[in-house]
């Protein structure tokens, strides 16, 4: 079994495409910390479990109350907003003056609080969505593109160009950006600060609900699959540069290609090893990430 | 002078409840009720408390009530070396039944061998009774009995390059390591030997590699939810190459999980899996039978075969202590080792000083899904 013999075109488009799927998946985790950090200044650790809130949510729609799969999903994706506006309303906005560490620490608090309640009242099984468009493959150059990766992939691509034009065109978008310039200036000029942050909540929690729902037809869904992907997705935030939405997304499709093509041509075993130990060269080589500004304050 | 004699009477008859309370046989069991074992301990604390109360209404064990003392583990190793030093110093059961999972078992097992009181594990892996320590037994089928199962269909189909895709946790690693060992002992090609995370949700990578090097079949060694993302991978990917699971998955969760892509795929299973299709002469009839009217009509929830591990084990201790008529930890012990030929829900169990399993390939039988549910392979 030589090296060479495993690297051919069709296998090698395989790692691209497994790759691009897995990273549009991290890359949408990302973009849901970016959006808070943005404008909190405070990094979300529960946002692995917005995740895995939509995934969840959505066969519980389905088993419990017996709803047909569209529904549930739309059902599970505005449920996890809602959520995400309570976590801020009771956990975040009480506490709002504290340091931001005090606050992360809270999101930690939280995550774990949200996963003990999904393992408590709907178990520890793990579950399956059917795919949205069926199973059969479609067959590329050789390498076999399911009809979820492309949703994946398409939903992932919208929600990026939606996000870019919402910070870079629209008046609550611009007004999110200037809380997480600063809050006491931007309150100044009439900004209702308080009401950004809620809604920053509530479009990452959305953001992750999306992620989670269209993830669960391929890799399945539990109460715990928020922990990795939140790690993979905090991952590929610093990989693109803390704060860059474009960075995330970049950032978590170059993780995704990476861990694919390290399982493929390396070794499966240490796949995630490999992909970390590349991040970290990446970060002594460029602290501020692939796409980060660098920190400068002026005199 | 009345009221004394009627108070000494008291007292005497209080003494008697006592020592009758004293009769009765301490059995302690620790299992992973919660955590990340929970899927093991739960049925297992189920199967035993159901059995107590079936074996005190029945009249108990050699004539004794039976009083089971569970603890939780919480499949953590500290909580279950506490509730193990608990069991032995503080409640002084007779005979222990658990822990649910390897790793505790190991850990727990040197207690046992000083305080001499006999531990039947639930935990399948092969540390546990070799060597054999005097006082561990366990009721599992071991890995290297479904490795055997597999290989030995493969042979029969006249398959010789293999390729093994397992998982990187303590169960696919020892899996590993007997596979690799008895493939190469039996003559196969290992052409790929690729490995994943528990927590992977994706292995498309590891199966474009092993179909890179075109083996005849590929064995998966894990427990859910990885081999069935391993089951949809393969059909996204159009592979076509047979493809083995290991005992691990022998459950209808991993059906429900896999769906369409766990057709044709072929395991090795204990006869719990398939309770209807056990020939009605076979000696495990009646016991897997019974276990399964009992327990589903209780719990109203799926027989699996690891609530089987911990009736085995409540069953031999029974065995052990009626045909020996003692239930002194020491004879316990010594009586196990004389069981013979007994009939479980995993196998049929023949102890010895030397073999503490008491299993072989024999308690496998090869299953095939079709259409949704399991098919004895003749």
């Amino acid at each position: 079994m030589s090296f060479l013999t495993v690297i051919d075109f069709s296998s090698l488009l395989q790692y691209l495409i497994t790759g691009l799927t897995l990273g549009s998946i991290y890359g949408m985790t990302a973009l849901g910390f970016t959006i808070i950090l943005n404008s909190t200044g405070v990094i979300n650790f529960a946002q692995g479990e917005f995740v895995m809130l939509g995934g969840m949510m959505s066969v519980y729609f389905m088993t419990a109350l017996g709803l047909t799969e569209p529904v549930a999903v739309v059902l599970a994706v505005l449920g996890t907003t809602v959520i995400g506006a309570l976590v801020e309303r009771l956990a975040i906005r009480p506490v709002r003056q504290s340091p931001a560490i005090n606050l992360v620490i809270i999101t930690i608090g939280v995550s774990i609080l949200i996963r003990g309640l999904v393992m408590f009242f709907w178990g520890k099984d793990t579950h399956v969505l059917q795919s949205f468009s069926g199973d059969t493959p479609i067959m590329f150059l050789g390498a076999a593109i399911m009809p979820q990766a492309l949703w994946v992939l398409g939903v992932s691509a919208f929600l990026l160009v939606g996000f870019k034009f919402f910070f870079s065109k629209t008046l609550h978008g611009k007004a999110m950006l200037a809380c997480s310039f600063d809050v006491k200036a931007a309150s100044l000029v009439g900004i209702g600060v308080e009401r950004m942050v809620l809604l920053s909540f509530m479009i990452s929690a959305f953001v992750g609900a999306v992620g989670g729902v269209i993830l669960a037809p391929i890799t399945m869904t539990s109460y715990d699959v928020g922990v990795l992907l939140g790690l993979k997705g905090f991952a590929a935030c610093i990989l693109g540069g803390l704060g860059n939405p474009f960075g995330a997304a970049a950032g978590g499709i170059v993780l995704g290609i990476l861990e694919s093509l390290g399982a493929g041509f390396i070794s499966s075993a240490y796949k995630d090893a490999l992909a970390f130990v590349i991040l970290l060269i990446l970060l002594f080589a460029k602290p501020s990430g692939l796409f980060g500004q660098k920190d400068s304050k002026r005199v | 002078m009345n009221r004394g004699k009627s108070l000494f009477l008291v007292i005497v008859l209080l003494f008697f409840c006592a020592t009758a309370w004293a009769e009765t046989i301490k059995i302690g069991a620790v299992v992973s009720v919660t955590g990340a074992a929970s899927f093991l301990g739960e049925p297992q604390k189920n199967t035993l408390l159901q059995l107590q109360d079936l074996t005190n209404a029945k009249g108990g064990m050699d004539g004794r009530q039976v009083e089971l003392i569970i603890y939780d583990d919480e499949s953590d190793v500290n909580k279950c070396v506490m509730a193990a030093r608990k069991l032995l110093d503080q409640d002084q059961v007779a005979v222990v039944i658990g822990p649910s999972i390897s790793g505790n078992t190991l850990a727990i097992t040197r207690f046992f061998s000083s305080a001499q009181v006999p531990l039947i594990s639930c935990a399948a892996a092969e540390k546990i009774v070799f060597p054999v320590n005097p006082w561990i037994f366990n009721t599992p089928q071991l890995d290297r009995h479904a490795a055997l199962k597999i290989l030995q269909d493969a042979k029969v189909k006249g398959y010789t390059k293999l390729a093994i895709l397992t998982v990187s946790d303590g169960y696919g690693q020892a899996g590993r390591a007997v596979l690799k060992e008895l493939a190469k002992a039996q003559g196969f090609d290992l052409v790929a030997d690729e490995v994943y995370s528990p927590k992977d949700t994706d292995m498309t990578s590891q199966l474009t590699k092993i179909k890179g090097v075109s083996p005849e079949a590929i064995i998966c060694w894990g427990t859910n939810p990885g081999p069935a993302v391993v089951a949809r991978n393969r059909m996204q990917l159009g592979l076509t190459i047979p493809l083995y699971m290991s005992h691990g998955v022998a459950s209808d969760k991993f059906i429900e999980l896999a769906g369409e892509a766990a057709e044709g795929l072929v395991l090795p299973a204990g006869r719990l899996t398939a309770v209807d299709q056990v020939p009605d002469d076979h000696p495990q009839k009646t016991v897997i039978t019974d276990y399964v009217a009992n327990y589903s009509q209780k719990f109203n929830a799926p027989i699996s075969s690891f609530g089987g591990y911990a009736h085995d084990a409540f069953l031999l201790v029974h065995e052990a202590v009626t045909k020996g008529g003692s239930a002194n930890p020491e004879d316990i012990r010594d009586n196990l080792e004389k069981i013979s030929a007994l009939p479980g829900t995993s196998g049929i169990y023949s102890y010895s000083p030397d073999n503490h399993n008491g299993l072989d390939e024999d308690a496998f039988i090869m299953v095939i899904i079709e259409n949704g549910t399991w098919k004895v392979v003749p």
